[in-house]
């Protein structure tokens, strides 16, 4: 079965992943791909115990999860395969040269990232990577949560840098 | 971050110093404390925080600036999974006498905060029993 949501959330594993999204398309698999948890026993302990147990979470650095995304595909389970940032999806993509959409779920306030919506600030550089992103893969969006309308990464950008008022 | 909200209907007790963080999703901890104002005049036994529009690492310094501000070492957290429980987790693994209640309702609330002269760990232990205990289904359906 196609993996069900590719996301990119700096949060990681959260209430919108877990719940947000797991309900709505049934979600059975997580496959977090960041290269820092994949090394930390502790860390995957703290998203383990954080969703579902009939929920599988796994932790898979990204030439780990690039040698597997086709046992991802085969798998039964709906899935979302989750990575912290935007450099590790394009990696994603482009090792895998199978993921055809992209969500950008969650990229949030910090030092020398602007604001281009309400949950996605960025730097120059994420832009440029994000742009990258764009044009190595079919679709990406700008979405938090299913019910909101999903916003094209062009229109992201094109959007009018706005101050964090936090 | 807020310091309770909301007004009680009754005479207001004596103001309590914060033994508790609540933190959550959107107005979860405005809300719960709004109404434990409302019902007992003692939200200013807990300080809000909402995770909103933050970074997980966000999160995790406004909680811990909070717990240190106001000397608080509970915490109550909505979701299991969610971004403010993984922060407390955080803090916990470097403070292990940090208390941490996730899934905290109005109940669990209220019996915290009607045992000022309990220590706060043990009257968090209380309240996740209560809490837990309020859960109940109604109607054959």
């Amino acid at each position: 079965m196609p993996v069900a949501l590719h996301r990119i959330d700096d949060r990681l594993i959260h209430g919108q992943v877990v719940v947000g999204w797991g309900q709505p398309l049934g979600i059975e698999m997580i496959v977090l791909v960041d290269d820092n948890v994949a090394s930390s026993d502790w860390e995957q302990d703290l998203y383990r115990m954080g969703v579902p147990p009939e929920m599988e979470i796994r932790f898979p650095d990204v030439p780990t999860a690039i040698r597997d995304y086709e046992s991802y595909m085969r798998d039964p389970r709906h899935t979302i395969v989750v990575t912290g940032d935007i450099d590790t999806m394009r990696r994603l993509v482009a090792g895998t040269g199978a993921i055809r959409e992209v969500n950008v779920g969650g990229l949030h306030h910090r030092a020398g990232r602007t604001q281009r919506m309400r949950y996605v600030f960025l730097t120059s550089d994420e832009e440029d990577q994000l742009r990258a992103l764009a044009a190595s893969c079919a679709k990406v969006t700008a979405q938090d949560v299913p019910t909101a309308r999903p916003v094209p990464i062009e229109d992201v950008l094109a959007r009018p840098v706005t101050e964090k008022a936090q | 971050m807020t310091n309770s909200s909301g007004s009680a209907e009754t005479e207001a007790p004596e103001a309590q110093q914060p033994r508790a963080i609540v933190a959550g999703h959107g107005s979860f901890a405005t809300g719960l404390i709004s109404a434990v104002q409302q019902i007992s005049g003692r939200g200013d036994a807990f300080v809000a925080m909402s995770n909103q529009g933050l970074s997980g690492d966000d999160i995790e310094t406004r909680l811990r600036a909070a717990a240190t501000d106001h000397g608080v070492r509970v915490f109550f957290t909505d979701l299991p999974a969610g971004s403010a429980t993984l922060a407390v987790r955080r803090i916990m693994r470097h403070e292990p006498d940090i208390v941490l209640v996730t899934g905290a309702n109005l109940a669990a609330l209220l019996e915290f905060v009607f045992h000022p002269d309990v220590p706060a760990a043990d009257a968090a232990r209380t309240a996740a029993d209560k809490g837990r205990a309020s859960m109940i289904v109604h109607g054959a359906g």
